[in-house]
């Protein structure tokens, strides 16, 4: 398991310490992260902060994951780097999670959502 | 183990197995010998996620049923970019050309949205000139990628 999760106010903070979501560990990454955030809170904070590197594959995981949440939970996102961003910029999958520039900023009560 | 090779004509050649992990190696070895050309790190990220995109498409789609298969790649740097080429034996795209890559619809329901299809839009954003061709029971794919990427 890549995934650290940490509760934090009434969140979960889970954090991505693999370098790289490629095609190679999607699959695993998906049901890792299904595995951490199954009956926990309703917002969970995905820290993609040590991430460098994104692909297709990498998004398709993320947001199957968003998909197996529990319908009262949500999945934000902290911490992308410029590539990561940028492949949720270009397929405009930013538009449909909210979006921290840090983990803190996530819970900082101030809109950071872009 | 992926073969790189650097050619007399300055570009970059590597030829690896049809497998998710021999991709990784296969791209990180490229990217190592693409530091030679003190990229911008944009740049960087443009090459290595279309080169990705590219390679993960033959592992899952040209060798789905291909489990030795092997795959060539070319790099030459350009004065216009980097012109790059794939080679492999799988089976041929489908109706025989490369996927329009069209934008996936997310105006939908959480549970709608596609968790798939994104590979060839990005490819198309981001590369010039693709061509696809199949000869000789090879599948041939090739396109620029610009530099210096503002």
């Amino acid at each position: 398991m890549q995934l650290e999760s940490t509760p934090r106010d009434d969140a979960l903070v889970v954090t991505a310490m693999m370098e790289r979501i490629d095609a190679a560990i999607a699959i695993q990454f998906k049901d890792d992260l299904h595995a951490v955030t199954e009956n926990g809170p309703p917002r969970v904070v995905l820290d993609l902060s040590q991430v460098d590197f994104l692909d297709s594959s990498g998004l398709g995981a993320v947001v199957a994951a968003m998909k197996l949440l529990a319908p009262e939970q949500k999945l934000e996102l902290a911490g992308l780097g410029a590539n990561v961003e940028k492949v949720f910029r270009l397929t405009r999958m930013d538009s449909v999670f909210t979006i921290h520039s840090t983990v803190d900023a996530a819970f900082d009560g101030i809109a950071q959502a872009s | 183990m992926p073969q790189l090779q650097n050619l007399k004509n300055n570009s970059f050649r590597i030829t690896f197995p049809g497998k998710p992990l021999a991709v990784r190696s296969a791209l990180a070895q490229m990217m190592e010998q693409l530091n030679a050309l003190d990229l911008s790190d944009e740049d960087r990220g443009n090459i290595e996620l279309v080169l990705a995109e590219a390679m993960n498409n033959i592992v899952e789609h040209a060798y789905i049923d291909t489990p030795d298969g092997t795959v060539e790649l070319q790099i030459t740097p350009t004065y216009n970019g980097l012109v790059c080429h794939l080679r492999d034996e799988g089976v041929p795209m489908p109706e025989g050309k490369a996927p329009n890559g069209s934008p996936a619809a997310l105006d939908c329901e959480t549970e709608e949205l596609p968790e798939g299809g994104f590979g060839w839009f990005l490819i198309r954003d981001l590369a010039h000139e693709l061509n696809y061709t199949r000869i000789s029971g090879k599948n041939l794919l090739s396109f620029r990628i610009s530099l210096n990427a503002k």
